[in-house]
């Protein structure tokens, strides 16, 4: 066992830990404030490489290892949460099923772009009616002969206002359930696909966040991604990474609380003394520091096992079930530590509590997360 | 278009402490940086590069192996080959010998990289904050300078440099070869990427010893080839006291004032 990363991603998280200082911490508050989502960040990342870490060179990526890519969504997130969804859904959500299920001419063609980050990505499964029963899929492509036509809506996707490039899940044989749904990959501007309304949303405001709408969008036949019917495996197999990218994103908001909380404690002077003098104060910062480390070392597992081709998918969950509430409940105490300031905007904390919520839900709710590991455990 | 930046390894001083007792700079555990003004060197060099592919960008740097850091950090960000000078002979080199010593090791580097067009410096360090070596080393090499440069773009035969000075900025062309010193920009320099950082960190890079230069007047480098001796450094006194004015009005200020000031007979 080795509770490290190695030089080389060392060095990786390093360089974004500077450009962190520089560029994320320094619009977070605005950008939460302003629901405005980081564009130019998008860009600087992608100059770096940071857009595509863990996929290969010849595909557009800088060729680290999946840990150096956790470790990014981790240290995004201590700065803001919203930047780290960004490349988590981008990466883990787009780039991720291309570079899997996706024939070479699909990798040339959309993961080259997307790994360097000249093309941000997102994925579209939820539907109004369809969430954590993603099985009730309304979205219907037909077999037209020479190409598919796609007809329905997504909603809460992520990216989706800047995003050229959507993997989107629909329906090509009802009669089958999950095994009648198919992945295809939709490009911005094919005629009958449009972007809805930005969802106002209790945190990570700066995220876009719009409904995805299909009119009799004509698909080439040759995006489909993995194969006829094989969408619910596409989708599943790729929230499995995708829950490890919030896991770490969890992390890096919980961190970032107690990291602040810790600076603000030790200056409060509070009846003669400073709050972090009091013991309840030294308590509570120890038991969620214990806790966040916790978290942290079930979602570098679940991550050395994807990188490993370990299976991982109940280690992903666990992970993520984990750090979230973790990251809920660190949030929470930590602003009650820091009292009315913390309630106010001019602090991070009630950013953080907002930011930390959404964890417990998206790529799978916590209630998710305790079926597949129930189920992996053979619980029935 | 071969472009020299010569950078200097210094301590990062915004994260400098004073030791309240000795009166010194407390060095322990205070992190090496590229002094920013070569950082800034480093980038006019990369945007002119940006604007001709095929231009190549050397580093330079004179101080101990573990300067080979900072150039692997320029390595990551923009240059394409990286040399140090590195030996015992010229420790102790204010900034004459240590411009003698550049001087020398450009045309050292010169015989493998090719004639230099221009040679880039930060305006200063932050450590030391003289300002000497870049225009020094232009003297010692007989080459044009212009020094606070802000931008610089290829001309032809003549590098064009826009130039800060007190009021405004100065446009000055300079026959190339030429050295140009460079101060704070409007911009930020770009950040490394994750490709050259990987390519940094395995670059291996050619130390410069004192054997590298047979021919170089020893009396002329190191302590002994120094006019300039350190005497003592310490740190002023933080002045205390003084008088404060904020009245409610600037007006009721200005009034305050004027009445202290003559009060005391100073008007």
């Amino acid at each position: 066992m080795n509770f490290h990363f190695n030089q080389e991603e060392q060095d990786v998280l390093d360089m974004l830990h500077d450009f962190c200082l520089k560029e994320v911490a320094p619009i977070a508050a605005e950008i939460d404030e302003t629901e405005r989502f980081p564009e130019e960040t998008w860009h600087k990342l992608a100059d770096m490489g940071m857009m595509g870490i863990a996929y290969p060179e010849e595909y557009g990526g800088a060729g680290m290892s999946y840990l150096t890519y956790i470790g990014a969504c981790e240290e995004l997130a201590k700065h803001c949460a919203t930047t780290s969804v960004m490349v988590s859904a981008h990466s883990s959500l787009c780039c991720w099923p291309i570079a899997e299920y996706g024939t070479e001419e699909q990798k040339q063609k959309y993961l080259t772009k997307l790994a360097s980050g000249e093309w941000l990505g997102a994925f579209g499964l939820t539907e109004p009616g369809a969430g954590t029963d993603a099985a009730m899929q309304k979205t219907v492509a037909e077999d037209k002969g020479d190409h598919w036509l796609l007809n329905g809506s997504k909603i809460f996707i992520t990216n989706a206002g800047f995003a050229q490039v959507f993997i989107v899940m629909a329906m090509t044989d009802k009669s089958l359930g999950t095994k009648g749904i198919s992945a295809f990959i939709v490009e911005k501007g094919t005629p009958g696909f449009s972007i809805g309304a930005h969802e106002k949303k209790m945190g990570i405001r700066g995220s876009s966040t719009c409904e995805l709408i299909f009119e009799d969008c004509k698909i080439p036949k040759e995006n489909l991604l993995g194969g006829l019917g094989k969408g619910f495996k596409v989708a599943m197999t790729t929230l499995d990474g995708g829950r490890i990218g919030i896991g770490a994103q969890a992390l890096g908001i919980a961190q970032a609380a107690i990291d602040a909380t810790v600076k603000y404690t030790s200056e409060r002077v509070q009846f003669g003394k400073r709050i972090s003098q009091f013991q309840n104060t030294q308590f509570q910062l120890a038991d969620m520091q214990a806790k966040v480390d916790a978290a942290r070392l079930l979602v570098y597992r679940a991550a050395q096992a994807k990188q490993d081709h370990e299976p991982y998918s109940h280690l992903a969950a666990m992970g993520k079930l984990y750090a979230s509430e973790a990251a809920s409940d660190v949030t929470r105490r930590c602003l009650q530590l820091i009292g009315g300031y913390g309630y106010t905007r001019e602090y991070p904390f009630e950013r953080f509590m907002r930011d930390a919520k959404i964890t417990e839900i998206y790529e799978g709710t916590s209630e998710v997360q305790r079926m597949v590991i129930s189920g992996w455990m053979g619980v029935k | 278009m071969n472009m020299l930046v010569c950078v200097k390894q210094v301590p990062d001083t915004t994260e400098i402490k004073i030791d309240p007792v000795k009166n010194t700079l407390i060095r322990e555990g205070v992190p090496s940086i590229v002094n920013p003004f070569d950082g800034y060197a480093l980038e006019a060099a990369a945007r002119i590069k940006d604007a001709d592919p095929s231009a190549k960008i050397v580093v330079l740097s004179m101080g101990p192996e573990q300067a080979k850091a900072a150039l692997k950090e320029c390595l990551a960000i923009a240059a394409d080959k990286a040399y140090l000078v590195s030996g015992r002979a010229f420790g102790g080199s204010d900034t004459l010998a240590t411009s003698y010593i550049i001087s020398e090791a450009v045309k050292k580097v010169e015989e493998i990289e090719g004639k230099f067009d221009v040679i880039f410096c930060g305006k200063q360090a932050i450590d030391g904050d003289t300002a000497q070596v870049g225009p020094e080393l232009a003297e010692h090499l007989g080459y044009p300078q212009v020094t606070y440069g802000l931008e610089a773009e290829v001309d032809g035969d003549t590098i064009k440099v826009k130039k800060e000075v007190e009021d405004g900025v100065e446009v000055i062309a300079a026959k190339m070869p030429a050295v140009v010193t460079f101060t704070k920009p409007a911009w930020d320099p770009r950040y490394p990427t994750i490709k050259r950082k990987m390519a940094a960190n395995r670059a291996e890079i050619p130390v410069l010893g004192e054997d590298a230069f047979p021919e170089i007047d020893t009396t002329r480098i190191g302590l002994k080839g120094s006019p300039t001796h350190v005497k003592k450094t310490f740190v002023p006194q933080k002045k205390t006291g003084g008088v404060k004015i904020k009245e409610e009005t600037a007006e009721e200020s200005a009034k305050k004032l004027f009445q202290l000031l003559s009060d005391a007979s100073i008007i």
